[in-house]
């Protein structure tokens, strides 16, 4: 098994070094110092800031001697200096990221309780009136686009009804409640489109094991029905579930953008988006490599649950 | 070798001289028999009449600009406003209103079926091609090759795909081809690691063996002798990637990119219609929302409809 | 030494020896798998060289080195004078349109998913003879050599029958215009009364087209009729290889003894007259063999000798040069293996559990196999 981790840990870290230079040479390649310090400057750079990112940033050396410079930077906890909002990165990235773990987190948990708990009815219960809504419900939020719900959903209960506010984020430790109340509507925007995923994952896969003769054979023994979906037929289908959660919360926590937008949630994506439209290059560059981490680190999560949930794994 | 006694003959209508039956029996053609399946799928006959009229629609635009004598482009600034420069709702003028240039808002979502429908196209081709490419190469050559494919795809999965496509649309102008380009490169990664699993369970089998028996280069048996046999899976995927290259093509021009004004493209035209329903105007956010559910929402049932006729006993993709 | 009958020979085996490694999780030692363990064979261009066995014994694997789809542990394999034990697969390509394969599993060997014309035309494409029109008729006129209908040339292999669809595999095999064809099972899978088929074609292209045949069953009546020279293949290693009736009349091996006691025999009184010889236990795995003489723990007629001495393939009891047999202890003619019991040591038998058909002198069940054992003497 610690051969298994050793094996992943360093793919990750493989993937997260050439994730880097991807993203390094994206930003940093083509044309030279000049133009490169001007794209950094965005739009209002004068001569003297130009001149000062070229020296921060060391653009007058060879390529390999900038990645070497920002990747020991970045590894220090250092992800840039944002020339637009005068401050290090990282703090815009410290800001922001309690707004998009508060979204992600919250919704994950409604989608993963809710998206599971549907598809294990409609895999019990097949072919009944309840399983056959559930898909058809599933069916339809998983062909709507995030902004389109997200917007419906603003104008049916917090324009029409109004007891939802329009958009914003609150922190938790400002004033709770209102945080609460800012994130219901992008938690449910996030959660109805992302569960429905779930629910046909959970069905079908149930649905498979089902058949199984071991199943059978619990049954037959006389074991409770709820043990048998409970503690087999689920136990079976959880891998794959935990693939995907892993999978879907990890780039989540990249940064919802849609909804953050939508919502005018001020969280990593939101940011992200900013400095797309301002050409703020740090800031992109930091929130990338953060978003290329969750995704990274969860997986490699997943891996390690995967030892704790299937024993096959265990090598 | 010595000659056998045969004592029993094989039946009449296989041997090399006889007579084809009077009754053609069709064969258990494995393609065949999906399309039986699907023809006898209420849900998959609806859904393929919508895809068909929207695709009807996309080409007819022209002719409904005809009926009406309003382009996709054409700015009516007196009629097609009203005194706060806002859109006018739904008449016998505007069928489904304008939006707040004063465009006619049922003729610009005609015309944006084109751009949903091309780009959902176009890049799931882009996925197919490398997604069946990479995976028959991974799952075939094994070794290296697939060790290098797999740290592909993984650093492709963990890239934010909407910061990096907005990254590009900015740095090189939003464009057709680019969205169509970064959709595909992004998408193809589910495709390959399914092409994948299913070449590796399959180069085991005898016909691999006999086409190696043959002296077959690798190139050949990949395409020829494999690829046949993914075609099921790819043809699902694919189905189900359409919707959702259609998704994010809205989703970037929601954001700002990807085709540039003043194309008619429903995600720009909610996300303008964002900044004012709140004022009343809900048909200019409604419409365009209600063709791109119905658009993604018919590919995506037909898709399952796909998927359950190659794949009768049902798979846990989602 | 060879075992030799007319026609020059075609394909010469030398010492050839095949093993696979095996993972395991914990890497202590390696292990291998002894497919093929130093076998020697040759073939004479026209004949039809069986080999039999039981499952394991490393005929197919056998099957697949010559045919070079594995590369060889050690050993030489001249085709048509040509080494080809070491060729890389471009220079091996050439040598594969004489050298083909027909196999055992008619509904895994063909691919589902193609046209059967397309599958036989296969050979044309890869070695760019034939295409287009040309190809379609040279193929459908395959189609109509080994019995098929041509008008199915566009139809998939799950519309035919096993027996047509091994004449598929034939017909493809055939395209080449090959000198060998390596029959690996080609009718364990079908129907008894389709397997005369099949064979009788095979019997005809042979002397239409001067093809040599290697056949590989694991059944000895098949085999039987099919052949000129068997060998006997156990644990990767060739028992005894001689001519076929030969091997009938005058088996010299206790294994192709024990073989023959188990080959069905039409005639039902002569059926319940016959002893039929149960080996004891099952084939040892090919990760470990025996000792000596890999057959020492199942044979009657074992002694110490065999368990410590690997006996070498050559001709017993006054055979001559054709007649090549790899035992200490060869049987006579009219020798019954009955009569025998093994004589070595207890910690080489193999034992079973009681109520077991362990024969016994006195004709009463043993209790107590053990005991029984340590009663019972060698003869």
């Amino acid at each position: 098994m610690t051969r298994f981790l050793l094996r992943r840990t360093a793919q990750a870290v493989l993937v997260l070094f050439i994730d880097s230079v991807v993203v390094f040479l994206l930003f940093f390649a083509g044309g030279g110092a000049q133009q490169v310090a001007q794209r950094f400057g965005g739009k209002a750079a004068d001569a003297a800031r130009i001149a000062q990112i070229k020296h921060d940033l060391h653009l007058d050396d060879p390529l390999q001697v900038q990645y070497g410079h920002w990747a020991w930077n970045a590894l220090h906890g250092n992800l840039g200096y944002d020339y637009y909002a005068s401050q290090p990165v990282i703090s815009l990235i410290h800001q922001a990221a309690p707004a998009t773990l508060s979204l992600v987190l919250g919704a994950a948990v409604i989608w993963l309780v809710y998206g599971v708990a549907t598809g294990i009815l409609s895999a019990v219960r097949n072919r009944s009136l309840l399983d056959r809504g559930f898909t058809a419900s599933a069916l339809f939020f998983y062909s709507m686009p995030t902004f389109v719900l997200g917007f419906s959903l603003i104008w049916l209960l917090a324009y029409k009804i109004r007891p939802f506010p329009f958009q914003g984020y609150i922190a938790i430790s400002q004033n709770p409640w209102q945080w609460f109340l800012h994130l219901v509507l992008p938690w449910l925007t996030l959660a109805l489109v992302t569960a429905a995923t779930y629910t046909r994952l959970t069905r079908g896969s149930m649905l498979d094991v089902m058949g199984e003769d071991y199943i059978r054979t619990a049954r037959s023994k006389g074991m409770s029905e709820r043990r048998v979906i409970f503690r087999h037929q689920l136990r079976a289908s959880l891998t794959p579930i935990t693939t995907q959660a892993g999978l879907d919360i990890g780039t989540a926590l990249g940064g919802v953008i849609i909804t953050e937008t939508v919502f005018g949630i001020t969280g990593l994506g939101w940011t992200a988006v900013k400095a797309i439209v301002n050409q703020d290059l740090p800031v992109i560059m930091g929130i990338t490599m953060i978003a290329a981490t969750f995704v990274v680190l969860a997986n490699l999560l997943v891996d390690v649950l995967y030892t704790v949930l299937d024993p096959r794994v265990r090598l | 070798m010595s000659a056998v006694p045969e004592l029993i003959v094989e039946g009449p209508g296989t041997g090399p001289a006889d007579v084809p039956a009077a009754k053609k029996i069709e064969g258990r053609n494995p393609w065949r028999l999906a399309y039986e399946r699907l023809r006898t799928d209420k849900a998959a006959k609806i859904s393929f009449g919508v895809i068909v009229l929207i695709i009807v629609l996309a080409f007819v635009a022209p002719l409904f600009t005809k009926i009406t004598h309003h382009g996709p482009n054409e700015v009516f600034s007196n009629i097609g406003q009203n005194a706060n420069g806002g859109p006018v709702p739904p008449s016998g003028l505007f069928w489904l209103g304008t939006d707040a240039s004063g465009r006619d808002l049922f003729i610009r979502i005609l015309y944006g079926i084109r751009i949903s429908l091309l780009v959902g196209v176009l890049s799931t081709g882009v996925s197919v091609a490398l997604g069946v490419v990479f995976g028959l190469a991974a799952g075939f050559l094994g070794g290296v090759v697939d060790a290098v494919i797999a740290r592909m795809i993984d650093v492709l999965l963990s890239l934010p795909f909407l910061v990096v496509a907005l990254t590009l649309a900015y740095r090189y102008g939003g464009s057709l081809w680019l969205v169509v380009f970064v959709l595909g490169f992004f998408s193809f990664t589910a495709l390959a690691r399914i092409v994948r699993g299913q070449v590796i369970s399959l180069r085991q089998k005898e016909y691999v063996e006999a086409a190696r028996a043959m002296g077959a280069r690798s190139w050949r048996i990949m395409f020829i002798d494999l690829l046949p046999n993914v075609m099921a899976q790819v043809i699902v995927y694919a189905s189900l990637l359409i919707p959702l290259a259609i998704v994010g093509e809205s989703s970037l021009s929601f954001l700002g990119v990807g085709i540039p004004p003043p194309t008619a493209d429903w995600g720009d035209m909610i996300s303008d219609a964002s900044g004012y329903y709140q004022f009343g105007y809900w048909w200019y956010l409604f419409f365009p929302s209600l063709a791109l559910l119905g658009t993604t929402l018919a590919f995506n049932i037909f898709g399952d409809s796909v998927r359950d006729a190659l794949d009768p006993r049902g798979s846990t993709y989602v | 030494m060879t075992v030799t009958t007319d026609g020059d020979v075609i394909l010469e085996i030398e010492n050839v020896v095949k093993h696979f490694p095996v993972r395991g999780g914990v890497f202590r030692r390696k292990d291998y798998v002894h497919a093929v363990d130093g076998v020697n064979l040759s073939v004479r261009r026209g004949t039809t060289f069986g080999i039999v066995g039981e499952t394991g014994c490393g005929k197919s694997t056998l099957a697949r080195c010559i045919a070079r789809l594995y590369d060889l542990t050690s050993g030489r394999i001249e085709f048509d004078g040509k080494d080809i034990s070491t060729l890389s697969t471009g220079k091996m390509r050439p040598v594969r349109r004489e050298i083909q394969m027909i196999f055992q599993d008619p509904y895994g060997s063909l691919n589902p998913r193609r046209r059967v014309g397309s599958i036989i035309g296969d050979p044309f494409a890869i070695h760019g003879i034939a295409s287009g029109a040309d190809r379609k008729k040279r193929v459908q006129e395959l189609m109509e050599r080994v019995g098929l209908n041509p008008e199915h040339f566009n139809r998939f292999p799950a519309e035919f029958s096993g027996g047509q669809r091994q004449r598929i595999g034939v017909a493809r095999a055939l395209a080449f215009q090959p000198k060998l064809i390596i029959c690996d099972e080609p009718v364990s899978a079908l129907d008894v009364s389709i397997q005369a088929q099949v064979i009788n074609l095979l019997a005809d292209l042979q002397s239409e087209f001067g093809l040599t045949y290697i056949f590989i069953a694991h059944d000895l009546s098949v085999v039987r009729h099919v052949s000129d020279q068997i060998a006997v293949m156990y644990l990767g290693k060739i028992t005894e290889v001689t001519r076929a009736e030969k091997l009938f009349t005058t088996a010299r091996h206790p294994y192709t003894g024990a073989l023959l006691s188990a080959v069905p025999v039409p005639d039902p009184d002569q059926s319940d007259r016959r002893e039929q010889i149960i080996l004891v236990g099952d084939v040892p795995s090919p990760i470990a063999p025996p000792s000596g003489c890999r057959f020492h723990p199942r044979c009657p007629k074992a002694v110490q000798q065999c368990v410590t001495d690997e006996p070498a393939l050559e001709s017993r009891l006054g055979d001559g040069p054709d007649h090549l047999a790899a035992c200490h202890r060869p049987m006579a003619v009219g020798e019954n293996l009955h009569d025998f019991r093994p004589a070595i040591d207890s910690s080489e038998r193999i034992i079973e559990v009681p109520g077991s058909l362990l024969p016994d002198d006195a004709g009463a069940a043993p209790a107590d196999p053990v005991r029984a054992q340590a009663e019972g003497s060698d003869a």
